[in-house]
């Protein structure tokens, strides 16, 4: 009877799109799945939807001009994008950027992680089925968008760094929102345990789901907090330290395991690390100039730049060929999340389609960054 | 055995994260303590926005409807995307007698500006600042092209053209 039934109910393999406009997708992403009943078999990630040819248009933008791009790369970490253009600018120009820059630069950087971690983690919630979450993840994202907004005039593309330096000073009531918001989130991250992480069902969701080992995360390139779930170090911010990160004491988060929840962990651990390295900062920031005098037309010398910073996701790089010009002659985007997509299909592999979304969700994908 | 156990640890700590939510129900219920929702547009009186909140690029203009604008285009050079049109000309300034540059329209596409603020820093006598006004909102994009010199403004006196 057993035998009877499974050849009778045997499927034939089939596709199915999922995306470019699935809410699960966090962007248009378009995914194309080959399915054996609801056992994902491929997926075939389809890019190029929202292919704006960023890296086209540096070619024949100043460089104080490509720093405003970036923003529109990663929106959730266009603070650290912002620095790496500066902070590629500056090395080749052999600016000295004083402690007050580096060390605004580093309040924000980690401002922004959070920002885009709680993001992350009301999304996932979401995802698994805890619509909660979501609201919960945007109010904290919210008070520290209130920051943004009274210091760099935005919320979301702040466009802040510019070449040696700031745009503005940092606003005087900076110091006192910072601290009410790193108050308040510890305050709201243990209930973020409560709700979600000690969650019973939202564990069995996420454990031995999408598991990669870390040779294969090494070999795939995964980088960032993707990569850091596999027991891969590969944090920028410890490996090469960039402004202020070699004063701060804080720890890389590293969890072994692999799977979602070992992703969903590191991610909360950097929420603390990250609220550990402001609170280290806040009171540290000297009186300065908060910008240093550059030329009006900056042209780097000839040469290859690198530069690399950690965004949120992972380890974000600017690659630029400069002929002297005003323009760079090649300049070229790494991004976290196209490496970091481009194991899923490892990931996936003979789990179901719930579970792909999980596990779309906790390698936290940004599409207009993997497209660029 | 565990089929049960997890049952009842699911639902033990599906309680504890109802605890955290329906303690907000109650205590936002009563106090409003903990929300931070903005009652938009019910509140679009008394809404303030930052005072660096870039809105839209102004031209700042006194009380005599002057400006200081030049027209010296450095404003258009700078816009990576060519949302400002400088269009300029010239006459004869009556107390010297050379020819000078006027300002006839500061013409700014906001359909197209990305808000980077490279205008308003290249700007030598600071005629441009930002304008925290963010009701955009119109039928047709080629309203968004806005004139930033009042009608009938002419330049401060005492800017070099
Ligand atoms: S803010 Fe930037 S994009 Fe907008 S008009 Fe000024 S230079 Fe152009
Ligand atoms: S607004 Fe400023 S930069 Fe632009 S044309 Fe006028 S004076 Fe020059």
């Amino acid at each position: 009877m057993k035998e009877f039934l499974t050849d009778q109910l045997k499927t034939q393999e089939y596709f199915l799109n999922m995306g470019p406009q699935h809410p699960a997708t966090h962007g248009v992403l378009r995914l194309l799945l080959k399915l054996d009943g609801e056992i994902v078999r491929n997926v075939d990630m389809d890019l190029g939807y929202i292919h704006r040819s960023i890296e086209k248009m540096c070619e024949r933008a100043s460089y104080k001009q490509i720093i405003h791009l970036t923003d529109r790369l990663d929106y959730l970490s266009a603070h650290m994008n912002n620095e790496a253009v500066c902070l590629l600018a500056e090395k080749a120009l052999n600016i000295e950027v004083n402690d007050r820059i580096k060390i605004v630069r580093t309040i924000m950087d980690e401002l922004t992680r959070i920002s885009s971690h709680v993001l992350w983690w009301g999304v996932t919630g979401m995802d698994i089925g805890a619509i909660t979450t979501f609201m919960y993840g945007f109010r904290e994202r919210e008070l520290i968008n209130d920051i943004f907004e009274e210091t760099c005039g935005t919320r979301l593309t702040m466009n802040y760094n510019v070449i040696g330096g700031l745009r503005y000073d940092i606003h005087e009531n900076f110091v006192k929102r910072t601290k009410d918001v790193l108050k308040h989130l510890k305050k709201k991250l243990p209930e973020y345990d409560k709700l979600l992480t000690n969650n019973i069902i939202f564990q069995k969701r996420l454990m031995n789901v999408g598991v990669i080992s870390g040779e294969d995360a090494i070999a795939y390139g995964l980088n960032g907090p993707t990569a850091r779930g596999s027991g891969v170090s590969c944090d920028i911010r410890k490996t090469h330290p960039y402004s202020a990160y070699d004063m701060v004491d804080f720890e890389e988060a590293i969890f072994t395991e692999g799977d979602s929840f070992a992703r969903y962990k590191v991610r909360i651990k950097e929420m603390w690390e990250s609220i550990s390295i402001i609170e280290q900062l806040i009171d540290k920031i000297p009186n300065d100039e908060y910008k240093v005098k550059t030329k009006a037309v900056i042209k780097l010398p000839v040469g290859d730049y690198l530069q690399r910073v950690e965004a949120s996701r992972g380890d974000f790089g600017v690659y630029v060929k400069s002929n002297g010009q005003k323009f760079p002659e090649r300049l070229k985007f790494r991004s976290p999340g196209f490496a970091n997509l481009t194991a899923l299909n490892k990931m996936a592999y003979g789990l179901k389609i719930a579970d792909l979304v999980a596990i779309l969700s906790t390698i936290d994908v940004v599409v207009p960054d993997i497209d660029r | 055995m565990s089929y049960f156990s997890d049952i009842i640890n699911g639902t033990k700590t599906l309680l504890t994260g109802m605890r955290v939510t329906g303690g907000y129900f109650f205590v936002n219920f009563f106090t409003k303590r903990d929300v931070i929702t903005q009652q938009y547009p019910n509140n679009i009186e008394t809404l303030e926005m930052f005072d660096r909140f870039k809105g839209e690029v102004i031209m700042l203009h006194n009380e005599n409807n002057e400006h200081r604008c030049d027209a010296c285009t450095l404003c258009e050079k700078a816009c990576p995307n060519g949302s400002i049109e400088i269009l300029g000309d010239k006459a004869k300034d009556p107390e010297t007698g050379k020819n000078k540059r006027f300002l006839v329209k500061h013409i700014y596409h906001l359909q197209m500006c990305t808000m980077c603020g490279l205008c308003i820093e290249a700007c030598p006598v600071n005629a441009i600042d930002w304008g925290q006004d963010f009701h955009h909102v119109e039928y047709d994009r080629s309203l968004l092209t806005k004139v930033l010199n009042k009608p009938g403004s002419k330049i401060m006196s005492g800017i070099k053209g």
